[in-house]
């Protein structure tokens, strides 16, 4: 449950919570992001990445990983600075393969109507990382803003 | 002639059924359910509908609303309807792009353009 060494922030500086299996409980951390986001200057375009990527890990686990079961519980870890924010996502259920979900965007699963939140989280974020488990996703998402800024 | 209902506002134009959304957000499973079974119904009762969803109040769109707007696409086409979507805004579009449903679907800027088009059908 450690941060991924190339996520390049200290594991020690992750708020860590444990949360009732319940998306409503899940709402608070993510206005708490949100807002953590906009003082640190980020984008509208990039905080509506965060915002989906989040919704769509927290939704997996409430509901894929935890099966709904409200005597399970969510474990959510952030960071935020203006460079990157980290999350990550940890149900108790017993996990899955993302590379077993078939790709959403081949024609043939078109018209699938699941399937479509790992590849969201996958293009909007920088890097996605689950555990072997695949219980717990890990997102990295860097400022567009700022690392263009070091390029220049 | 505006049926009340608590996710979708719906009204007649002609021969069109035209369907805003009243959450700005289509994020919860339950809301999500609700609109699917909403809708889902009311192409049962239409055979042969013409149904156009505009999102010009939606800012924020869940992969499982996706999922529900695929579900329901079937559905027309079974009943030989026609659905359309409009004024889906930038960032939203942007998640039907990297998903490639811009192709599954018929997207018009307005409904104003989308109502022109089922007039051309």
């Amino acid at each position: 449950m450690k941060v991924p060494p190339d996520f390049g922030v200290d594991d020690s500086a992750l708020h860590s919570m444990t949360l009732p299996n319940d998306l409503r409980k899940l709402k608070q951390p993510e206005i708490d992001i949100v807002n953590a986001l906009q003082q640190h200057g980020y984008d509208p375009d990039t905080i509506f990445a965060i915002k989906l990527a989040y919704e769509e890990a927290v939704t997996n686990a409430v509901k894929h990983g935890n099966c709904n079961d409200p005597a399970k519980t969510v474990i959510l870890r952030y960071y935020v600075d203006a460079d990157r924010i980290i999350i990550m996502v940890r149900d108790e259920g017993c996990g899955f393969s993302p590379d077993a979900v078939p790709d959403p965007t081949c024609d043939e699963n078109l018209e699938r109507p699941n399937g479509r939140g790992i590849m969201l989280m996958q293009s909007y974020m920088t890097k996605v990382h689950f555990n072997k488990n695949g219980n717990e996703v890990w997102l990295l998402k860097e400022n567009p803003v700022r690392n263009l800024g070091a390029d220049i | 002639m505006e049926q009340p209902s608590s996710h979708l506002k719906i009204k007649q134009t002609g021969l069109v059924s035209v369907v805003e959304f009243a959450d700005r957000k289509i994020l919860e499973e339950l809301s999500i359910q609700e609109i699917q079974e909403e809708l889902g119904q009311m192409v049962e009762k239409e055979p042969g509908i013409k149904l156009l969803l505009d999102f010009n109040n939606v800012d924020h769109l869940a992969s499982a609303a996706l999922g529900t707007l695929i579900t329901l696409h079937k559905k027309v086409q079974e009943q030989n309807g026609v659905l359309k979507l409009s004024s889906i805004n930038r960032q939203i579009f942007q998640v039907f792009k990297i998903t490639r449903l811009n192709k599954v679907f018929d997207i018009y800027d307005t409904s104003d353009q989308a109502m022109a088009a089922f007039d051309r059908t």
